[in-house]
């Protein structure tokens, strides 16, 4: 029955990326002064609120491996973490090439620009510790890490945000700033990307645990022997 | 005895182990002394628009010596074997932490103290007039740097590659302490009033209580066995 569900699972992300991809390239119109480079608009706000999502997913989950001591908590910040560092990667790809040819520098040091560099950084580093923590604590020190770095995140924004922002806001409060098939295209991708999301993060759970059991068995094999 | 009482008894012992081997502090003056040397070279006082960076020179030194230090806090205590008898101590381990945390920012007090003196003359900038609001920043800047400092070095003092990995847990969180540091610092070399820093000194304070919130709770975590 998990089987099934998980196939079923599968066959939706794929068919909704489909859409997406064709939503993207042949339903939204072309915008009228940035052209074709306003495409990657889509793939950059998508990874953009994913990596967020990644990144708070580590905080809960973090918070809930603290008091809780589970390991599957423990795998599960740990696989949004990597996650959530792919996603945030793909969005500083993906922004300097729409930055070049619509501000003409690849890079500003704007408020979101730099909070997100900040935040891969923080998530490279949770990555690091990681690798480089000794087996027994390693879990503990990336929660308390994973703690203190998802509250970093808004006091750097506000940190940074006292210069001036140049990053178009397309979201406001107000409403969307996108004619409506712009909009539907946004909408698809971020259902693709999402359940991309949590296909992805599913898969590294599992992983993890099949590694683990590995270890396990290896260990095990290890001390018969020895005997 | 109570909570202040424990935090000096921790203090002290960091400061008798520090005067009779005085490795921290002296690592850390030179250093810093180094940095400003080497800022020297590369920026010489006199020439036009120096003043600008001015906070940044002072910054970049404050911060590496000061993580220099930090970084010694927990791995000298993991390396000679105490941290064990440290908590041991019959005190909370939050306890611990800000006895830490207060030592360590009396050293790097002290090696900002020494660097200003230094500055001051080898830049030949008049610091006098605007000494009480920077040293409020400074305050306020270093004490966010050793409430993660702390709890980092402990966390590093346990892994592999101890002070590489310190640098990189303490740099991407410092980022707001250090833009808000070196801007107020700015503004006050150029002038400005403490009013007009008040956004600035609004952040230093948020980041500060937040994060000795957060590590005085984690910390018995990231010490356990």
């Amino acid at each position: 029955m998990r089987r099934w569900v998980r196939i079923v699972f599968e066959v939706t992300t794929l068919t909704t990326m489909v859409g997406a991809l064709y939503a993207i390239f042949l339903y939204a119109p072309i915008e009228k002064t940035m052209g074709i480079i306003q495409k990657i608009f889509y793939f950059h706000v998508s990874s953009a609120f994913l990596s967020f999502v990644a990144f708070f997913i580590v905080f809960v989950a973090s918070i809930l491996f603290l008091y809780r001591r589970d390991r599957k908590w423990d795998i599960l910040a740990q696989s949004s973490a990597e996650i959530g560092v792919i996603f945030c990667t793909l969005v500083l790809i993906t922004g300097p090439i729409w930055a070049k040819p619509i501000w003409n520098v690849w890079w500003t040091w704007d408020p979101r620009l730099t909070t997100t560099l900040i935040l891969w950084f923080i998530y490279v580093s949770y990555l690091m510790l990681r690798k480089m923590a000794g087996e027994g604590q390693r879990a503990t020190f990336t929660a308390v890490f994973g703690i203190i770095g998802f509250i970093n995140v808004p006091i750097t924004f506000f940190a940074i945000r006292i210069w001036r922002t140049i990053h178009p806001i397309v979201i406001r409060s107000s409403g969307i700033n996108i004619t409506s098939p712009m909009l539907n295209t946004l909408i698809i991708t971020l259902v693709a990307f999402t359940l991309l999301f949590f296909h992805l993060l599913m898969a590294r759970m599992r992983l993890e645990r099949i590694r683990e059991g590995y270890e396990e068995m290896k260990a095990l094999l290890e001390e018969q022997e020895n005997r | 005895m109570n909570f202040l009482n424990k935090v000096r008894t921790i203090v002290w012992k960091d400061f008798t182990h520090e005067l009779r081997s005085r490795e921290m502090l002296i690592s850390m003056c030179v250093f810093s002394f180094l940095v400003i040397i080497i800022f020297n070279f590369a920026f010489p006082p006199g020439v036009e628009d120096v003043d600008w960076i001015i906070p940044g020179i002072l910054w970049v030194a404050f911060i590496f010596s000061g993580l220099l230090g930090i970084g010694r806090s927990f791995g000298v205590e993991k390396d000679k074997g105490s941290l064990q008898g440290l908590l041991l101590c019959p005190v909370e381990r939050g306890t611990i932490y800000v006895g830490k945390m207060v030592g360590n920012f009396i050293f790097m007090s002290m090696m900002e103290a020494f660097t200003l003196v230094i500055f001051t003359i080898l830049f030949n900038v008049n610091l006098f007039p605007i000494l009480i609001p920077l040293v409020l920043i400074i305050v306020l800047g270093t004490v966010g740097f050793t409430v993660v400092g702390t709890i980092f070095s402990a966390i590093s003092a346990n892994t592999r590659a101890r002070d590489v990995m310190l640098s990189m847990l303490v740099f991407p969180i410092a980022v707001p302490l250090i833009i808000a540091s070196i801007k107020a610092t700015g503004k006050i070399l150029d002038g400005k009033s403490l009013s007009e820093i008040y956004s600035w000194l609004k952040i230093l304070v948020a980041f500060d209580v937040t994060f000795l919130l957060v590590s005085y709770l984690t910390f018995h975590f990231v010490v356990e066995e």
